[in-house]
């Protein structure tokens, strides 16, 4: 009763979004969208190639399609091929968001919670990764395994996990000590009843947080692969390798890298902005 | 006081020791490490005494171990695409990469810490949200395109530039400022909690107190109280500022280690690639600990911490 005649008594309070975080909510949504209904969306097949349409500026038309935002080196259009891409982004950065996630924030919470050799082990690992600047592990580790879609998703899951991890210990740290954590070990409740139904529902804003700054970063480390060559293989298309390719034409043919790269960096500062906003709400500490 | 330093010492030695490992097994895991050094046209013989020659065919524990005295003189083995050792192939490329580093850490500091205590000091006035939207968008921008969006700009629509290559020193300020603007974003962030912690300060009070006008109290006595995060920042920026010019040097075919390492992936050659990778993940241990222990210098309190 006390409770909803408070929330009555204070009905103006609803926590309202910024200004300045709701365009960029629009423009991650309308990316996701976009990515989800690519073949409803794109004006032509990503893939398909037009020879005598090589290089065109945007805006360029033949055989009654418009190529709004110009064409390729093989004809292609440049629209389709960034919508496309986008799939290509927010699928490898998910998908290493959550591998990352689930396997470091499990680590980090089994290490602050069994103490002893399992944490000094566990912990010393993280350190380890953590030091070496993970675009160097990701070079050598796709280097070795040769490049793909899969592997990348692999190589960034294997080389960030630490970063979860590292979080989830020291929350866990401060939580499991805590008198309901105690009583319900007491009552006979298993390790996995602990961690999962008492521990991580506490610990799960921090992770969010960092997840969420994560993503930004998966999206442009799968972009820096995919420039390097180390990414998702042709023809598939992808934003990194469209703009490295866009890097031989910048004499000729300025679309080809700019317009992925404004996709890109739309997408990153949105993730950004939504992520610093998420830690200021949920972070005291920065409140 | 030297029982932390040992402490840490021992602590980077043993992630050097972890990663050479890792990256030892790492070659053996992915299968015979033998086709990853060969090229693509070999015969079975080839290979077969590549292995031999090579010491593959050996206990893996020799091997190891094989290695790990090797790399204590320096060895890193020998390019067999270009069959010279990779440590000579390090060197003449490093002073590129170090010039690099250093313009881009000249743009992060010039740009970052200025913005930073500007945030700061103006917070909440519009002109502070505006610095704020600027540093994220620097953050957000992936490096391979601002450096494209410049050549564009000021190489080819303009003419002011070199588009690539190292030729003069004009041939620094684009690559410098692409690599920095990522640097600059973190300096400004560090600068601004470092100078909005300090602004709470009683003597900040005593300052104004006594009629000192806000730029002499921060020129004169915050920015040094300030500046012990922003340093222990600087040393970590670094190494991401060497990984980061993996990519960097890779547009604007600047001849540095991130060049060479992308040749030497495109070229299958694996002992190269292992070398560069070896020799930046120490330094960025190396670099976290000179962080660490510049940290206990400046701020005694830490090591004290640490002992206890």
């Amino acid at each position: 009763m006390v409770s909803s005649s408070a929330a009555v008594a204070r009905p103006a309070k609803t926590r309202r979004l910024p200004w300045t975080v709701v365009p960029f909510l629009a423009i991650l949504a309308g990316l996701v969208l976009m990515a989800i209904f690519a073949p409803l969306v794109s004006p032509v097949d990503p893939n398909a190639q037009n020879l005598l349409a090589r290089l065109k500026a945007p805006g360029f038309s033949s055989r009654g399609i418009v190529y709004y935002l110009g064409t390729d080196e093989l004809g292609r259009d440049v629209l389709s091929r960034i919508i496309y891409g986008a799939r290509v982004s927010l699928l490898v950065a998910f998908a290493s968001v959550a591998l990352s996630g689930i396997f470091g924030s499990t680590l980090g919470m089994v290490a602050a919670f069994y103490r002893g050799w399992v944490e000094t082990v566990l912990m010393r690992l993280v350190d380890i990764v953590l030091s070496v600047p993970a675009i160097l592990l990701a070079i050598i580790t796709v280097a070795v395994l040769g490049p793909s879609l899969t592997n990348v998703v692999i190589v960034l899951a294997l080389t960030r996990w630490p970063r979860y991890a590292r979080v989830a210990y020291g929350q866990t740290l401060s939580v499991a000590n805590m008198p309901y954590v105690r009583l319900s070990r007491f009552m006979g409740a298993g390790w996995f009843r602990l961690l999962s139904r008492h521990i991580l529902p506490n610990i799960a804003g921090g992770l969010i947080v960092v997840a969420t700054l994560e993503f930004g970063l998966m999206v442009l480390f799968e972009a820096g692969l995919s420039f390097l060559g180390l990414g998702v293989q042709p023809p598939t298309s992808s934003w990194g390798a469209m703009l490295s390719t866009g890097r031989n034409y910048v004499g000729t043919a300025w679309w080809i890298a700019t317009f992925p790269g404004v996709a890109l960096f739309l997408l990153v500062l949105a993730i950004n902005l939504i992520g610093d906003h998420m830690r200021d709400r949920l972070d005291p500490r920065s409140r | 006081m030297s029982a932390f330093f040992l402490k840490r010492a021992l602590q980077a030695f043993v992630a050097v020791l972890g990663v050479i490992t890792l990256i030892f097994f790492l070659q053996r895991l992915a299968g015979d490490p033998v086709l990853l050094l060969v090229p693509q046209n070999a015969t079975q013989a080839d290979i077969e005494a590549m292995r031999t020659s090579l010491g593959f065919d050996r206990p893996l524990a020799v091997q190891y171990f094989d290695y790990l005295s090797g790399l204590i003189m320096f060895d890193f083995g020998r390019s067999y695409v270009q069959n010279v050792p990779v440590w000579t192939l390090i060197l003449s490329r490093l002073p590129y990469t170090l010039m690099l580093a250093g313009g881009a850490l000249l743009v992060a500091f010039g740009i970052g810490i200025p913005l930073g205590v500007a945030m700061a000091v103006r917070r909440g006035k519009p002109e502070a949200k505006a610095m704020m939207g600027f540093v994220l968008a620097g953050q957000s921008m992936p490096t391979f395109w601002s450096a494209i969006l410049m050549i564009i700009v000021f190489a080819v629509w303009l003419g002011w530039l070199p588009p690539s290559g190292a030729r003069s020193w004009s041939s620094l300020i684009m690559p410098s400022i692409a690599l920095g603007l990522l640097s600059m974003a973190t300096f400004a962030r560090v600068a601004r909690t470092a100078v909005l912690d300090e602004l709470e300060k009683d003597y900040v009070r005593t300052g104004h107190a006594k009629g000192l006008p806000m730029h002499r109290i921060v020129a004169r006595h915050l920015l040094r109280n300030a500046a012990i995060p922003v340093v222990t920042v600087a040393a970590l920026e670094i190494a991401n500022l060497l990984a980061g010019a993996v990519i960097v040097e890779t547009v604007f075919a600047w001849p540095g280690l991130g060049q060479l390492t992308v040749q030497a992936i495109n070229a299958r050659d694996f002992m190269l690639v292992q070398g560069v990778v070896l020799l930046g993940a120490v330094t960025a241990i190396v670099l976290n600990l000179v962080a660490d222990l510049l940290y206990s210098i400046i701020d005694p309190r830490i090591r004290l911490e640490g002992n206890a």
